[in-house]
């Protein structure tokens, strides 16, 4: 096997051993119910994870996307509150601004000369506070086109529910799987995270492409915020605060590595499962605390690490052997 | 001389910043005696930033040495968890104050040892603690706000001594200790050589292992005090809430402070200016009159202006502007002199 794809097997392994062992315990747990559940629950997650592994892989990070999915949710609810558009008229717009705000933090980053970390902390004080001046009140949706959509489900086998928003998710990864790995704006993001200087000599167009990663993490964090509105049917300035963290998180554990150029969507997908699980595992037990899911996720956090940092030693190794 | 050139720029900003509070608010920089204190907004600033300004110190040095330190904020819900238990157990204010310290020099190895021994870098390494600190520190407090009522505890958050309020008091002490120890001896520059070239200043007989791992330490002690002062403050621990995010407004003051992300020259002075800046700019929004919703995109507007301000490319761009103005003046003499003769 090529040992670049080791990350990626071992997260999946861990996963399958993790489900394994739960439903060793909680034989429930193997039912579609759950696994719709799964998807459903972490379907904003799941979408915000794939920008921002795109970010990742090129050496950055976007510390808005949580600001922005708020953002989202009261855009969409003030919107459809006071000016009677149409939902997908709505959604059209939001995924321009929030294209055009991931589009312009990139600029900065790239004419700056700026670390993202700064640049992308201040769009999210400034999407936090759009949002606020938004509005300060959780927003209710009411609308007959959100009730299509919260009813819009294919039943499986074990009438387990797999929700529309669960379905975009997936869709969403497949789509982030094939602009990372397939097309040339991908091959530019991995020579981007492999070092600056390099991809610049390799006649990659450094700003356009910075411009290009931030808009993509933009995009993905507003259509992650359409699906919260739809999963939650309102809109609270205070939501989703600290997703940037767990998406990091995710990717983290979905094996891409934070100095970029090395990593997959795929595993993000993975990753933020495997963080879903132990919190459905929570709720199974019903005994255990809610603060065991914090610490039992900071220490598969470095668990996986260590695991990527132990490969990593024994992969350079051989390629120097 | 230099180190007040170094601060100048936020200095200037400070000023800014309070003569523009002052034209809203008149009466901001008033400041009177009651009941043998000062009070006044500007005393409430200075006891309001306390947290913010001690944890500013810690990071300017993680940063120097290249690093960044996520896990402040809950290093502070820890540790004022961990003193909030400690006095409802009955151990008394010495040994509440001891086992806070203790468990920020605990967060602070663990972060040090992830980042010098095991190497991950210093963005997840402390992510770890981040996330996991919060259930910790619920841990300790069993999910509830552990409240306790110590009048020697509450000193720390809401005592004063000669007028001064504790917070301001301690921050400020802390600020002076760590910039003298930095400064009159030659940690600091050891602390920049490691920030610069880790490689390099090991080459050159830095023990830059020990080091490291002795900045993560120097700011869970920092954030420890912080965490003191928060929980004495509201004479309780709230593992979910204290020192929320705190840690990016500690980052955002080293970087208002002209402090680099990428490591070497530091000032303490300068970050905690930043750490003030940040705080008037809050309280400020709120006697100006302002919602206080417009706080993040102002906040939001100033980091902007700060960022550009502060671009390497820019000043690059500023350079070479000056350097083109100056040729073209030479080349406008040198015609002068030719066309005189």
């Amino acid at each position: 096997m090529n040992p670049r794809l080791y990350p990626l097997a071992a997260t999946i392994a861990i996963f399958l051993l993790a489900w394994v062992i739960c439903v060793m315990q909680f034989p429930y747990m193997l039912s579609t119910r759950v696994v719709g559940n799964l998807l459903t629950d972490n379907a904003y997650l799941g979408i915000v994870a794939v920008g921002m592994t795109v970010v990742i892989l090129s050496g950055g990070i976007d510390l808005s996307v949580g600001s922005v999915i708020a953002f989202s949710g009261v855009f969409i609810a003030v919107m459809l509150r006071d000016s009677g558009l149409h939902p997908l008229v709505v959604f059209a717009l939001l995924l321009v601004v929030t294209s055009a705000f991931g589009a312009a933090m990139g600029w900065l980053i790239h004419a700056l000369a700026m670390p993202p970390f700064i640049v992308t902390l201040a769009g999210m004080f400034l999407a936090r506070g759009a949002a606020y001046m938004l509005t300060i009140d959780s927003v209710p949706i009411d609308h007959a086109f959100y009730d299509l959509l919260d009813d819009a489900y294919y039943l499986m086998p074990g009438k387990g529910r797999l929700t529309l928003i669960g379905v975009v998710m997936l869709l969403t990864v497949l789509v982030g799987m094939i602009v990372a790995h397939r097309t040339r704006f991908g091959a530019s993001v991995f020579a981007l995270g492999g070092g600056e200087a390099t991809a610049r000599l390799m006649g990659v167009k450094v700003g356009r492409t910075t411009v290009a990663i931030y808009a993509f993490s933009g995009l993905m964090a507003g259509l992650s915020g359409i699906v919260f509105s739809i999963y939650t049917s309102s809109g609270y300035p205070l939501a989703t605060v600290g997703t940037e963290l767990t998406a990091i998180a995710a990717v983290v554990i979905g094996g891409t590595l934070l100095t970029g150029g090395a990593g997959f969507v795929f595993g993000t997908l993975i990753g933020v499962l495997t963080m879903g699980l132990i919190q459905t595992y929570i709720v199974f037990d019903g005994t255990l605390s809610s603060w065991w899911t914090k610490i039992i996720i900071g220490l598969l956090l470095l668990a996986f690490i260590l695991l990527q940092k132990g490969l990593l030693r024994v992969t350079t190794a051989r390629a120097g052997a | 001389m230099t180190a007040l050139r170094r601060v100048t720029p936020q200095l200037l900003t400070l000023a800014a910043l309070v003569a523009l509070v002052t034209l809203f608010f008149p009466d901001f920089l008033r400041i009177e005696v009651v009941n043998g204190r000062l009070v006044g907004p500007i005393m409430d600033i200075l006891k309001r930033g306390a947290p913010v300004g001690l944890l500013a110190v810690g990071m300017t040095l993680v940063i120097a040495t290249r690093g960044i330190d996520l896990s402040v904020g809950t290093t502070m819900a820890i540790t004022g968890a961990v003193a909030a238990w400690s006095i409802t157990q009955g151990y008394g204010l010495g040994g509440a104050l001891a086992l806070a310290l203790l468990a920020g020099v605990l967060a602070g190895l663990w972060n040090g040892t992830l980042v010098a021994i095991i190497g991950i870098q210093p963005i997840v390494a402390t992510l770890i603690l981040m996330t996991s600190g919060r259930g910790i520190a619920q841990l300790v407090t069993e999910g509830r706000i552990l409240t306790f009522s110590h009048d020697g505890m509450a000193f720390f958050g809401s005592g004063d001594l000669l007028g001064i309020p504790a917070p301001a008091l301690l921050w400020g002490l802390t600020a002076v200790a760590v910039a003298l120890l930095m400064r009159r001896s030659a940690l600091g520059m050891l602390i920049e050589a490691v920030g610069v070239n880790r490689a390099a200043s090991a080459l050159a007989g830095v023990n830059a292992t020990v080091l490291l791992i002795a900045v993560y330490v120097a700011s869970g002690l920092c954030a420890a005090l912080a965490g003191i002062v928060a929980t004495a403050d509201i004479r309780g621990a709230d593992a979910n809430n204290a020192g929320l995010w705190l840690e990016l407004d500690a980052i955002l003051a080293v970087v208002i402070g002209g402090n680099s992300l990428l490591g070497g020259r530091f000032s303490i002075a300068a970050s905690v200016l930043g750490a003030l800046i940040i705080q008037t700019v809050d309280t400020g929004i709120l006697l100006a009159g302002f919602p206080s919703e417009y706080n993040l995109v102002i906040k939001a507007g100033l980091v902007l202006v700060i960022l550009v301000l502060q671009s390497p490319n820019l000043a690059h761009h500023w350079y070479a502007l000056r350097r083109a103005a100056q040729a073209r003046r030479e080349r406008a003499m040198d015609t002068a002199k030719e066309t005189g003769q």
